[in-house]
């Protein structure tokens, strides 16, 4: 029953949130309308994605909302269908990563001494080592990369960031009264890191998942693009990698390049939105501030 | 003093990591690719460039791991790349030190360019809390720092070079001038790295503005500030000379720290312009199967973007008494 009453208090919050803060609400209304798309592909896709039927690059009508391609196959129906992988990549490299960064930041600032001097440079080393040569040079060996070796590296290189910021903010909770408190109660080290420490800082690993998604979103979309992923995937960085090998905008079919990044800036920009939102949660003091505080703010 | 020691010592654990891991990759992938790529050599090269060929990618050799291990470093730092498949003869230095300047002036200098408008503009936008500056600009930039690098790339050449045709679609210069001093020849490079480096600013500002914004509220809190204005010092002198100063601290670490993400990007423009630096390099490696090229450049760009964090840190070093007095 707890469990059920802390879950609709949850979503109360969040809904209370989501109606105060604008930037979070345009966010989030957008990842919802993309994750249904992402559920059921087949309700907005007209046409058969991969079927080079129709009539080479047509331009926008009624039948090709967003034209065709010059092989014939429908750029609106690639780009509905080319979703899901994006949203895929974000929601499960984002989980995966933030997983990641909240294991190894919260034991190097929790254990502390020795272990917390190795894991923090193994952080800043993982974080300092340009991520997307290092990506090219793992998929360039392997030719072909499948969607989860994407995963896996993508992983790899994007949990450093958040489990940096996660270490800093473990370290100045670690010796709060309360969760001294805890400790003299004689709890285990487990229940006090997931109990005591955790849940006050949900906001910033929130902010840690969306962060990692976009980087994830972004990251594929540019090994698509450049022709490192799966070419016959159906996601958007393949369709800007046919449209840039088929010289889309020197043709004349620009919509062909600029729809799947419009899609991705829309995925990207939606994400980063919330995150920013979940920031102002996190910093009190960066919340926007309105014409009458102002005042108060400058004095 | 402590401080240069101890990121000393980190900028040498990192390159030592970048080392291990560029002479792990090969040798972890299924199918060891570069040995298709080795037997295409036999007969072709010397010895000795054989020989560092192998050792650098495990093949033919009857050297034990740790062993190959320390002669691949050995070379390495000796700046024994090895040759480039695809431009063979010529060895991978030699082909690199051809791209290096156009990457440094492209990649370089639209990344310091925009450190410096984003760090500006974010400590305006903070100063003027809730003015048109603050509420506006930040939304936009966290949406455009959203976009793919490359994707703008496109955008502007699809706008600016197709659309309107005021700048050039494709590469440095234009191909039948040979590169000289001549001030027509300096011209044509320039207008030529309008639109690169117009993307580059464009999609890195948004990160430095956040993030100078979001230190300067922080600072603009401080008593210290508070003590300025009631000196009844001019504004413009708080806002530089008291605030700016102390909020742009963090900035210049955060700017090391998210260096490589910028030249991450940065690859991916110089690839969509054709721009002849080392991004593009390293994608036309990867098509040509040239690993050696490839390696080297993933080893080249982690160097410079280590160096450039090391740089940042001797200027944080100097900038803050207290980096140098702590720890």
């Amino acid at each position: 029953m707890t469990a059920v009453r802390a879950l609709g208090r949850a979503a109360r919050g969040t809904f209370a949130f989501l109606r105060r803060d604008k930037k979070a609400a345009a966010g989030a209304i957008v990842l919802f309308i993309l994750l249904v798309i992402t559920a059921f592909p087949s309700w907005f896709t007209p046409h058969d994605p991969a079927a080079e039927v129709y009539t080479p690059g047509a331009g926008l009508s009624w039948s090709h909302l967003l034209g065709t391609t010059s092989f014939g196959q429908d750029v609106f129906s690639q780009l509905m269908a080319g979703t899901r992988q994006s949203v895929l990549i974000a929601l499960i490299v984002g989980f995966f990563s933030t997983i990641l960064s909240v294991v190894v930041g919260i034991s190097a600032a929790y254990l502390g001494g020795f272990i917390d001097d190795a894991l923090s440079l193994f952080t800043d080393v993982v974080l300092v080592i340009p991520t997307f040569p290092l990506i090219i040079v793992i998929t360039a060996y392997v030719k072909s990369a499948t969607f989860w070796l994407m995963v896996g590296v993508l992983v790899a290189t994007g949990w450093s960031y958040g489990a940096r910021q996660l270490r800093v903010q473990a370290l100045s909770l670690r010796n709060r009264d309360y969760l001294l408190a805890a400790r003299a109660r004689g709890e285990s080290s487990w229940y006090v890191i997931a109990v005591e420490l955790i849940p006050p800082m949900t906001s910033l690993i929130v902010a840690n998942f969306l962060g990692a998604a976009l980087y994830a979103v972004l990251a594929e979309s540019a090994l698509q693009f450049v022709g490192l992923g799966n070419i016959n995937a159906e996601s958007w960085g393949t369709m800007l990698y046919w449209a840039q090998n088929n010289e889309a905008l020197a043709t004349g079919l620009p919509l062909w390049a600029l729809a799947p990044g419009v899609a991705i800036a829309v995925l990207g920009s939606a994400l980063a939105l919330l995150n920013y939102a979940f920031d102002e949660v996190s910093n009190p003091a960066l919340r926007p501030v309105s014409g009458r505080s102002r005042r108060k703010v400058r004095s | 003093m402590r401080f240069l020691g101890r990121r000393l010592g980190f900028l040498l654990v990192a390159l030592w990591a970048a080392l291990t891991v560029n002479f792990f990759i090969p040798r972890l992938m299924p199918g060891n690719p570069a040995e298709a790529m080795m037997a295409k050599f036999h007969g072709h090269v010397n010895p000795a460039a054989l020989h560092a060929l192998e050792v650098a990618f495990g093949v033919n050799t009857h050297q034990s791991l740790i062993s190959a291990y320390f002669s691949y470093i050995g070379n390495t730092l000796h700046g024994n790349l090895g040759i480039s498949t695809s431009y063979f003869p010529l060895s991978v230095s030699s082909v690199i030190a051809k791209a290096l300047p156009w990457s440094i002036g492209l990649v370089g200098v639209s990344t310091i360019l925009g450190f410096i408008i984003g760090t500006v503009i974010g400590a305006v936008a903070a100063w003027r809390r809730g003015g048109i500056l603050d509420s506006v600009l930040p939304p936009i930039f966290i949406v455009i720092s959203a976009f793919p690098y490359f994707w703008v790339g496109l955008l502007s050449i699809w706008f600016f070079a197709l659309t309107l045709n005021w700048f050039p679609i494709l590469g440095a210069y234009t191909q039948t001038n040979t590169p000289t001093w001549s001030l027509s020849f300096i011209g044509d490079v320039l207008i030529h790295a309008v639109l690169p480096s117009f993307t580059i600013l464009i999609t890195s500002i948004g990160g430095w503005i956040l993030t100078m914004r979001n230190n300067m509220i922080t600072v603009v809190a401080e008593d210290y500030v508070k003590m300025a204005r009631a000196k009844g010092l001019k504004p413009r002198r708080i806002l530089w000379q008291y605030a700016g100063r102390n909020a742009m601290l963090p900035n210049l670490t955060g700017f090391a720290m998210s260096l490589g993400f910028v030249i991450s990007g940065a690859i991916l423009v110089e690839y969509v312009f054709n721009y002849p630096g080392l991004g593009f390099m390293l994608l036309q490696a990867v098509q040509n199967e040239d690993y050696p090229l490839m390696q080297s450049l993933f080893l080249l760009i982690t160097v410079a973007v280590l160096l450039a964090i090391f740089v940042s840190d001797i200027v944080t070093a100097i900038l803050d008494p207290r980096t140098r007095v702590r720890t």
